[in-house]
């Protein structure tokens, strides 16, 4: 071809396209990578990963809408995360910031997490600069307030958390495609905090609730954890761990997969103690790694709980 | 006539779209981004007044164009702004990047030649801006 009939073919428009293959996409554009290793690295959450599956499929479908030459307008993407303690929600935000990156939705993808003192000035005047300062750090990314109901409070006149909260709220109206704002609280005092504010619950707009795990959930996040570790249980520990988790539910003050970390932390301590009075000879690494039944037997939990604790309930 | 000071001055104004590509690419070369405004446009005036200050922990160029609104809605009027980007690698350790982003509605009117004579009939030579006649804030109005 001579150089002129070259540039007049590639003045020619490409040619339009009017129908979009959602599979070939799914897997062309990294979604299905995402997709996976939140299954993996997420246990039980249910509703979380629905939700994820849902946006997912429609950034697919804004995608080849975009390409077949259709309107598109950014989705609200605010969030509020509720559950109850150990649930997870402060591990969901932060992957959040990540796979709404990956599926193209926020510019950087990196998160700012702040509580209400990050916020909320001291004086007069304090909190507006404060609070605009944490918002430009975090435009293109995700802002994550822990405990968000603390920004607001009646009882204290001289509270300057009202201030803070209207700043958030004309900037996650104004500008959503810059910045993403996900809450997150425990569920009876977040949903006081959305009945004394409800500019806020309405620019939310997903309520994901965390529902506490189940049992065999909360035995593969310790098996998680401690393989994590390079820690392993014997047969007769996967036994006893089983029994101290289906008894710890039970008991006041528990914290899901919190308590589940707490109890592994006490149980290499004994392991610790063990191996330390009772080793004759020199130890090799699955000796050191291996977690006995009576590391958790010992605990406290199987004899009902601790003492102050059992005087409370009946 | 259009001052030409700094990157970019002698092409039309630049749009928002257009800066925010800008200070997007100084935002991920690491450099920090600065806001100044002056009503003085003499090309030896190098220190203008700073809104704010360098805004050196921002990762994306929304939160720069939103400190830009904001010195536009005080200044705006009256006041040329500019934006500069500071390069802190070793070795530079100065601006980088600097170029006007905003300029007063008023016409510029100038500069005028001053022509002094000194000892032996040489003439020396100043140049000052026809707006420095008017005290500061009231220039451009």
């Amino acid at each position: 071809m001579s150089s002129a009939e070259a540039a007049i073919a590639e003045t020619e428009a490409p040619p339009v396209e009017t129908a979009i293959d959602l599979k070939a996409e799914y897997e062309s554009s990294g979604v299905r990578e995402v997709l996976e290793e939140l299954d993996r690295d997420l246990i039980g959450l249910a509703p979380v990963k629905k939700r994820i599956r849902e946006t997912a499929a429609l950034l697919l479908v804004d995608r080849a809408r975009k390409r077949l030459g259709l309107a598109q307008q950014t989705p609200t993407l605010h969030m509020s995360f509720t559950g109850n303690p150990g649930t997870g929600k402060t591990t969901v935000a932060l992957k959040m910031a990540e796979l709404l990156h990956r599926l193209g939705y926020i510019r950087k993808g990196h998160l700012v997490s702040v509580t209400r003192d990050d916020l909320v000035g001291q004086y007069i005047g304090h909190t507006a600069p404060k609070t605009k300062e944490i918002l430009k750090k975090a435009m293109g990314g995700v802002l994550f307030i822990d405990e968000a109901y603390y920004l607001y409070r009646p009882e204290n006149e001289r509270d300057y958390g009202q201030e803070a909260i209207e700043i958030l709220l004309q900037v996650m109206e104004n500008q959503r495609d810059d910045l993403v704002v996900i809450l997150a609280g425990y569920g009876d005092r977040m949903e006081r905090f959305f009945e004394s504010n409800p500019g806020f619950r309405s620019r939310i707009a997903h309520h994901i609730d965390f529902p506490d795990y189940s049992d065999d959930e909360l035995f593969h996040i310790a098996d998680h954890m401690l393989e994590e570790q390079n820690y392993s249980l014997t047969p007769a520990a996967r036994a006893a761990l089983k029994d101290y988790i289906h008894a710890r539910r039970g008991q006041p003050h528990f914290a899901n997969a919190r308590s589940i970390r707490n109890a592994l932390d006490r149980a290499r301590l004994r392991q610790a103690n063990r191996l330390f009075e009772q080793a004759e000879g020199p130890l090799d690494a699955a000796a050191l790694s291996a977690i006995d039944a009576e590391d958790i037997r010992a605990s406290r939990v199987f004899t009902g709980g601790l003492k102050s604790e059992r005087k409370a309930t009946p | 006539m259009r001052v030409t000071q700094g990157a970019f001055s002698f092409l039309p104004d630049l749009t928002d779209e257009q800066i925010t590509r800008q200070v997007q690419y100084c935002l991920d070369n690491g450099w920090a981004v600065n806001l100044e405004f002056t009503d003085d446009p003499h090309p030896r005036n190098t220190y203008w007044d700073m809104w704010g200050h360098p805004m050196f922990d921002v990762a994306d160029a929304a939160a720069v164009l939103y400190e830009l609104n904001e010195c536009r809605k005080v200044y705006g009027d009256n006041h040329y702004i500019r934006l500069s980007a500071f390069d802190s690698t070793h070795g530079w350790e100065s601006v980088k990047l600097s170029f006007i982003v905003n300029r007063p509605k008023a016409e510029e009117a100038g500069f005028w030649l001053q022509r002094s004579e000194t000892a032996g009939r040489v003439i020396r030579y100043t140049t000052h801006p026809y707006a420095t006649r008017k005290p500061e804030g009231e220039r451009y109005t």
